[in-house]
């Protein structure tokens, strides 16, 4: 089931890679019914989940590899896993029905999209450590060629930064995971013996030298300050549901490490190291909320949301691996609010970088000066811009708020001088409330008066992202159900 | 001790017979067919590897033993450096069709890369230092003529710079040979290992730099790297497509199975990890400026023959160290192969030539990013595996910064591999209308035998993803101990 979930996509590419005769038209469509079909089969999984008693995985398959190496075929879901596997189909979902409209080769494009899709559900699924290399390194190469191929201005030069940067990265990840699997007895790469095995408990040299391998690779992809500057060129160049999959999907891979690999595998390294991880996550919080402030340039002004908001993440789980004296339920909740605002920025930073896309498409620039008054002209987009914006902010009733106050509750209960984060927030909610004044509000001038309004398929891919941050903001036990009994047995794992 | 007694059991050498008597045939039935009947060598040529692969791979199912008083090792590292000489020559064959169909020395091109992969053969094998000379010497000479074929001014300097090099590189090499032989009393690698712990360090260490000066020369490898890129760029594209595949995997295997056999009291792992990092590191930032594709790609031999040196600092220290090696070289032998076939293939030798190959030829395009992606070490490739595992084979035998700066190296070789990648997928060319003529011009030109070239690129490319994907199928057969 979950092999289908994955390889569904990359089937699909192969087909269209393979035959040049499909029309553009009939493309397009294959890559939004593919799309639908592999969201509704997650669908499905979503709602056959039962959190297996052992505090194992659901959906598990294995296969041999290269046995001698002690790497397999190995996947499966858990509530780690899950709610990300769903973001990874949503958004690739809404960029397919986005991208409706493509002119610039669409069979190549969907092809391609499609290929990125199997890796980053793949990624989310791998329960080995070379299987994860192998769909990571591979959402890099599908990224680079959808920057170098759909994006605009210096796009080469951006694509190529974004490579170089984040494949020393996966470089830096994959020393690391070798480093795991020479300390472990018997040797394996297989994650969940590792992660019962924490092999470098009792090594605390050797620990901190491959945990730092790992945060090196891990950082680099989140990204997080001072690793974050191949992202605003990345983001900037890149076409918009480009962006969208980079923002929603790929930097979550970095995230999703530290909960999946380096906390179960390194705990006793990750607690010795983890006010390390505050002080990054809390620069990156402060430092993107500043920087993004002084953006004239609406994507580059995303992009360093980002960096702000996976700044949370990582004060999240740092906080999460600070011992003594806190209780676990305050841990707990940290993880459970890291986890929740993957969920969250994935599905808000998608539809913004969407949003950002239509300017692009009618008026050809993301200069926010350039731009006024745009409720007049285009007020569908004016709303769902304005929506996307409190949502980012985190105003309660989005998913951003459920989040960022899980992540502040939890992080400040055990660590309470992370409480120097909180201005972030009051920036990042001046910079967008700026943002909606700048471009929804007063006299239409500048382009604006070209901007023609969102057209129904751009209405429906960003209308659901923005939908789905409404539901969990409003019924969040949809999410945290899930979400919490792993989020549990993380901190349990990273506190032995 | 049955590897020592004097048996002349040839059979363990069939594929070198075979390959040997293809030479000898495929130069014999050239002399006597006329210019339009040379594909007659050309099939000799190509059914005596074929055949030298098969006796290669049922060579690796017996025991481990040396033959002819110690001279020979017959295990699974010999077996399979065999397999992969002759798989990757016969693929060289192939693409060289389009260069070679109707010229006046095809059938001796043939017979001349049959004999001096038999010369990188004999290098894998031997287990004694007076025949490591002679498969030295048999795999330079005849690579010296193949260079020089293409009888244009950049052949003929590369041909000279190879020669001279390689003189001097064989002197070393002899004057190592010397000093050890001396030393130990024997040639021997079992008289190696037994005599040489009581010898002066000093002197084995100045011996065993000779040996290795040779071997890195045939392996193109810091500091006999010289010849490569000019080689690559001034001969025919089926010489440099040999020259930068083959003669690597005599001269690494033979290094590894030397360096198993020589005493601690000479560190001679530092030794290799430096003379690694040298050739990683020279190989891709010299590569980073090169703008013809041929030289970029001789660079990068370069640098992958420093990747190659990491499972041998690491000889007899990780269990891991022989199979990755062996692992690898294939990986490269398949992928180096693949990349020179798109060259072959187009016929364009400037990166900027390659701009929007993705719409004229889409398969060449898939072929060369799945080659160079392979090179680079992206998974699922062949190389990537390669690379995890004399990684993983580096550190767990104590050198992990070798394998810190083997990763650094890594990401840097992105860099020019991109360079070429790039334009390739570029959305459109740069100069359609010039582009367009010259691409017809030669297609009419060449257009019954480029086939040759791009169904090599299209199998190569597959090989480099079926060797990555089924590498846990193919492990158990490379674990074998070297027989001694």
């Amino acid at each position: 089931m979950l092999s289908l979930v994955i390889f569904l996509p990359l089937a699909a590419a192969l087909v269209l890679a393979v035959f040049p005769g499909i029309k553009d038209r009939a493309a397009r469509w294959v890559w939004v019914v593919v799309a639908a079909a592999d969201t509704a089969l997650v669908a499905g999984m979503w709602a056959a989940y039962e959190q297996p008693p052992d505090g194992g995985l659901a959906f598990e398959e294995q296969v041999t590899w290269i046995p001698s190496v002690g790497s397999s075929y190995h996947i499966g879901a858990d509530g780690l896993s899950l709610p990300l596997l769903a973001l990874t189909v949503v958004v690739f979902l809404a960029c397919s029905i986005y991208a409706l409209r493509e002119q610039n080769r669409p069979r190549a494009q969907a092809a391609l999209f499609l290929f990125l899709q199997t890796s980053c559900l793949g990624v989310f699924a791998a329960q080995d450590l070379i299987l994860f290399f192998l769909f990571f390194d591979l959402s890099i190469v599908g990224m680079y060629f959808v920057i170098a191929g759909w994006g605009h201005g210096n796009a080469a030069r951006s694509a190529l930064k974004f490579f170089l940067y984040t494949f020393l990265g996966s470089l830096a990840l994959l020393l690391g995971f070798i480093g795991l699997y020479l300390y472990s007895e018997p040797r394996t790469f297989d994650m969940v013996e590792l992660a019962r095995l924490a092999p470098l408990n009792e090594s605390p040299v050797a620990g901190a030298v491959i945990l730092g391998a790992v945060l090196l690779g891990l950082a680099i992809k989140t990204p997080t300050f001072p690793f974050h500057t191949w992202l605003p060129p990345a983001h900037t160049d890149a076409p918009a549901i480009g962006s969208a999959v980079l923002a929603g999907i790929l930097l979550k891979m970095g995230t999703y490490g530290f909960v999946r690999i380096a906390m179960p595998m390194l705990p006793a390294a990750w607690r010795d190291w983890a006010w390390v991880i505050i002080v990054v996550g809390v620069i990156s919080v402060l430092y993107g909320a500043l920087v993004a402030l002084a953006q004239t340039d609406l994507k580059r002004m995303i992009a360093y949301t980002s960096v702000n908001h996976m700044g949370y993440v990582v004060l999240a789980v740092g906080a999460a691996g600070v011992a003594g004296g806190s209780d676990a339920a305050a841990r707990e909740v940290a993880v459970t609010g890291a986890l929740t605002q993957m969920v969250s920025h994935g599905l808000i930073t998608a539809a913004l970088f969407l949003l950002a896309g239509v300017l692009k498409d009618r008026a050809g620039t993301y200069d926010m000066d350039s731009y006024g008054g745009l409720a007049r002209p285009a007020p569908r987009f004016a709303l769902l811009f304005a929506v996307g914006a409190f949502a980012s902010l985190g105003l309660p009733g989005f998913s951003g708020f459920i989040a960022e106050f899980q992540i502040f509750a939890g992080s400040i209960g055990t660590v309470p001088w992370v409480a120097v984060a909180l201005p972030g927030i009051l920036i990042t909610a001046a910079l967008f409330l700026l943002a909606v004044q700048r471009l929804l509000t007063g006299e239409v001038r500048g382009q604006s008066a070209q901007v023609s309004d969102l057209r129904t398929t751009e209405l429906l891919s960003i209308g659901t992202l923005l939908c789905l941050s409404i539901l969990i903001g409003v019924a969040p036990r949809v999410l945290l159900d899930l979400i919490e009994p792993a989020s549990a047995a993380v901190v349990v794992l990273v506190g032995r | 001790m049955d590897g020592m007694s004097m048996d002349m059991d040839f059979s363990v050498l069939a594929p070198e017979i075979v390959v040997l008597t293809g030479a000898v045939t495929a130069l014999l039935a050239g002399s006597f067919s006329p210019r339009n009947k040379q594909w007659i060598s050309r099939l000799i040529a190509a059914l005596a590897v074929t055949v030298g692969a098969g006796f290669a791979v049922a060579g690796t199912l017996g025991k481990p033993e040396t033959v002819f008083a110690g001279t020979f090792a017959v295990d699974t590292a010999t077996g399979v450096a065999r397999a992969i000489i002759c798989v990757a020559t016969l693929l060289v064959i192939a693409l060289g069709g389009k260069e070679l169909t109707g010229t006046s020395r095809e059938s001796e091109t043939y017979s001349l890369i049959l004999l001096s992969a038999l010369g990188a053969m004999v290098m894998s094998g031997t287990s004694d230092l007076l025949v490591l000379a002679v498969g030295y010497l048999l795999a330079s000479i005849p690579l010296y003529a193949l260079i020089g074929m293409g009888r244009s001014p950049h052949a003929a300097e590369a041909a000279l710079k190879t020669y001279l090099l390689g003189a001097f590189f064989g002197i070393a090499l002899m004057l190592g040979v010397a000093v050890l032989y001396a030393l130990a009393g024997g040639s021997t690698y079992d008289a190696l290992n037994t005599e040489l712990t009581g010898a002066p360090a000093a002197a084995t260490a100045v011996g065993l730099v000779g040996v290795l000066a040779g071997l890195a020369f045939k392996a193109g490898a810091v500091p006999g790297h010289f010849w490569i890129p000019d080689a690559a760029q001034g001969a025919g594209i089926t010489a440099a497509t040999f020259l930068t595949t083959v003669p690597k995997v005599g001269a690494i295997i033979a290094a590894y199975r030397l360096l198993s056999s020589i005493p601690d009291t000479v560190d001679w792992p530092l030794l290799i990890g430096l003379l690694s990092v040298a050739s990683m590191t020279l190989g891709n930032f010299a590569a980073y400026f090169q703008t013809d594709v041929r030289r970029l790609l001789g660079w990068s031999t370069v640098s992958q023959a420093g990747y190659l040196l990491v499972p041998v600092a690491v000889a007899g220290h990780s269990t891991l160290a022989l199979p990755s090696l062996l692992f690898y070289l294939a990986a490269y032998a398949v992928s180096n192969v693949g990349a020179f076939a798109v060259i072959a293939a187009t016929g364009r030798y400037e990166v900027e030539d390659y701009r929007g190959l993705i719409r004229t030829a889409p398969w060449l395009a898939g072929a060369l990013l799945i080659s160079l992606l392979s090179l680079v070490g992206t998974p699922p490739t062949a190389v990537f595996v390669g690379k995890l595992t004399t990684f993983t084979a580096g550190w767990d035998g104590g050198l992990p910064w070798l394998v810190v700066l083997a990763a650094l190296n890594t990401v840097v070789s992105l860099f020019y591999y991109l360079r070429w990648i790039a334009p390739a997928f570029a959305r459109s060319p740069a100069t359609p209308k010039t582009r367009a003529a010259s691409d017809q011009a030669s297609s009419a030109r060449a257009s019954s035998t480029r086939g040759g070239a791009a169904s090599t690129a299209a199998i190569a490319g597959m090989a480099v993803l079926a060797l990555g994907l089924s590498a846990g199928l193919l492990w158990p057969w490379l674990q074998g101990p070297l027989a001694r």
